[in-house]
């Protein structure tokens, strides 16, 4: 899982609103929920990028604007030096053929009423890649690739486990041979025996095929487990991006630390001896985000100037981007938060 | 008398029109006065069945106790009558559910739900068990609790519901506290929060609890003593630590070996289990797990194995070949 650095896929200070209206009869655009706010990141070829947050944190509404599911409310995304967002339809739908998307629920992501065939053929035929006997040949070779028996084709879906329907969307999504997978919680609601075989799947699918995917989730361990890099979100911004290693030892976002010190290790003696930041209080309501930096609610370190500015998403050492006003002082005296191994 | 809780030989049983779903299939263990348990296994392991049955809260029909004893302070709950086990519930051995949107009534205010069971079970009346709701509220850490009393639940967050569910729960003071995945729907840092929570609760009361759930990382911080379940049996039983260090069953072996580490060394591949639990309907005769078992040897297959004690006190393990899956665990 060797990645370059020449991005292919450049997000620059994407924003995403959605609007509130009050009002039964004449509604009123009284405000907006600010799902996605000033948000760039790049996406290097053939890395994993793993975008971790909580519920709310606007990680999906990220995975999803930058595929134009939703239309950005600012901001610039280019993929591979396309601007997206200048695409008509017709040219947006040539691109999609190279971004293609796993979904969470793999119980409401597919088409109960189509079997298993007809599901991972409908791009074949939406883009008018194969027909005929290329298109059957093409699907077999899907499902074995992921781990399927070609014979399935006629069933449907109830007739899967949830594991083996996340594998039906995984082949869906490598039927037009995309370079970018957008994986959206696939694991999250599997179980932990299944969630390692999907995960070792995507893993090996990536060798073979050179595949970049941005992986989105809020398993920590799990993300650093499948990531090359890892952007953690909070409340519609980036908090922190570093290398995987990097941001579990030299975490420099207060967030961070906490998020990293309240992930359960399956160790009781690395849970007893651990030290954890434990949060007060709940992420705030993103309709009516704190004023000053997002994390002030709940931040242990907060100090006045956090209350008033808004700290500036910055490179503080190469590679490793922050937005606190004091990730400086955690280099000097770095915060522990990551379990020693025993 | 030994334990607070003693499950004998439970076997649990729903009859669908598929066919009947064996749940529990004639598990038995015993709970101390003041132990953290933690059960774990995956979906369908019968895990919250035999909560239930321990709480005689199984609907029936479908489902039916077929047979087993639990016996709490030396009562067997599954002998008592209706109104009987009432006072048990709630009063004794309360519950915290998975899912607080669900389990909180939506149209009455925090406060009613909480102050129910204390006029209900400890005859107070209304001024007074408002004013302990206040404290319970502030015990699990609500601020400002007695203005918070006349909110509804849709006034709360998700982790300020489990807290408010975690008060109703101990407002009895119960002498075990059954949390069937109270943390599952809940995000790390709200999580954190609540295992924190239970944790000093459970050493300033003194109660028992019994905590199942999926995700060994949070047995492994919470809990002393741990059942591994797989298709309705208890296939491995001991002490925490012997649990994760030595496993002695390929199951927890597997589990334990399919779990990224957030401490772990870039590279680790993980180790799967391959294939799916069984149906519940058609059980295999032998070990539930022979099917996904690199271990499998053709008497696992003809016969089911007992839990038979290991050489670690207290543990113990339902496999044929247990003496050879020693200490394989550490990666």
């Amino acid at each position: 899982m060797m990645a370059n650095t020449t991005a292919l896929m450049q997000v620059r200070n994407l924003k995403k609103y959605f609007p509130i209206y009050a009002g039964a009869f004449f509604p009123r655009h009284v405000g907006d929920v600010k799902a996605v706010d000033d948000v760039s990141f790049d996406i290097y070829k053939g890395e994993t990028l793993g975008l971790v947050g909580e519920t709310g944190s606007g990680k999906t509404t990220v995975g999803r604007t930058i595929l134009r599911l939703y239309e950005p409310t600012a901001g610039q995304v280019s993929f591979d030096g396309i601007d997206v967002y200048g695409l008509s339809e017709s040219q947006m739908s040539k691109i999609r053929l190279r971004m293609q998307m796993i979904f969470q629920d793999p119980y409401a992501s597919l088409n109960p009423r189509m079997t298993v065939g007809s599901i991972v053929a409908a791009p074949l035929e939406v883009h008018k890649v194969a027909s005929g006997k290329v298109k059957g040949k093409r699907i077999d070779d899907l499902l074995d690739m992921v781990g399927l028996n070609p014979e399935f084709v006629n069933r449907y879906p109830h007739e899967f486990s949830g594991g083996q329907r996340q594998r039906i969307g995984i082949a869906r999504a490598l039927a037009v041979n995309p370079d970018l997978i957008i994986c959206d919680e696939p694991i999250s609601s599997l179980d932990v025996s299944i969630q390692a075989q999907v995960v070792n799947l995507l893993e090996e699918l990536q060798q073979q095929l050179g595949l970049t995917y941005l992986f989105i989730a809020h398993d920590l361990s799990m993300v650093r487990h499948i990531s090359d890099r890892i952007a953690v979100m909070y409340l519609g911004k980036i908090m922190e991006l570093a290398d995987r290693d990097e941001i579990y030892i030299r975490p420099l976002h207060p967030y961070t630390q906490a998020l990293i010190s309240a992930v359960p290790v399956p160790d009781p003696d690395v849970a007893e001896n651990r030290k954890r930041v434990i949060l007060q209080g709940d992420i705030p309501n993103p309709a009516n985000p704190p004023v000053g930096c997002n994390f002030n609610t709940r931040c242990p370190f907060a100090e006045d100037v956090c209350f008033k500015v808004d700290p500036d998403f910055q490179e503080i050492q190469p590679g490793h981007w922050s937005a606190c006003h004091f990730s400086e002082r955690f280099i000097r005296h770095p915060v522990e938060v990551q379990p020693t191994p025993v | 008398m030994e334990y607070l809780l003693e499950i004998k030989d439970l076997k649990t049983s729903f009859y669908t029109d598929e066919g009947v779903v064996h749940a529990v299939n004639g598990i038995s263990y015993g709970l101390k006065e003041g132990e953290v348990l933690g059960v774990v296994g995956e979906s369908g392991c019968g895990k919250s069945v035999h909560a239930l049955s321990i709480m005689r809260l199984i609907p029936d029909p479908p489902g039916k106790i077929e047979k087993g004893e639990v016996l709490f302070d030396g009562r067997d709950l599954l002998k008592l009558s209706v109104s009987e086990i009432r006072h048990i519930r709630g009063a004794q051995i309360a519950m915290v559910f998975q899912d607080p949107m669900t389990c909180l009534n939506p149209v009455f205010s925090i406060g009613f739900q909480i102050t129910e069971a204390l006029v209900l079970h400890r005859g107070m009346d209304q001024a007074e068990a408002n004013k302990r709701a206040a404290e319970l509220l502030t015990l699990v850490g609500i601020p400002a609790a007695s203005q918070r009393l006349n909110d509804y639940p849709h006034q709360f967050s998700g982790g300020m519901r489990q807290r408010a569910m975690l008060a109703m729960a101990i407002s009895c003071d119960p002498k075990l506290l059954i949390a069937d995945e109270p943390t599952t729907a809940l995000d790390v840092t709200i999580q954190a929060q609540i295992v924190d929570l239970v944790k000093r609760l459970q050493q300033e009361l003194g109660m028992a609890v019994m905590w199942i759930t999926h995700d060994l990382g949070v047995v492994a911080d919470i809990a002393k003593r741990v059942n591994v379940m797989y298709a309705g049996y208890i296939v491995e039983r001991g002490p925490v630590r012997d649990i994760f260090k030595h496993p002695r069953h390929p199951y927890t072996l597997g589990l334990l070996g399919s779990l990224p580490r957030i401490d772990e060394v870039h590279g680790t591949k993980l180790i799967s289990i391959p294939g799916l639990p069984p149906d519940l309907i058609l059980l295999p005769k032998g070990c539930p797990f022979a099917e996904r078992c690199p271990y499998v040897i053709e008497k696992c297959v003809a016969e089911m194995p007992p839990l038979e004690a290991t050489d670690e006190p207290e543990h113990i393990v339902a496999c044929w070949r247990w003496r050879e899956i020693s200490g394989g665990a550490t990666r």
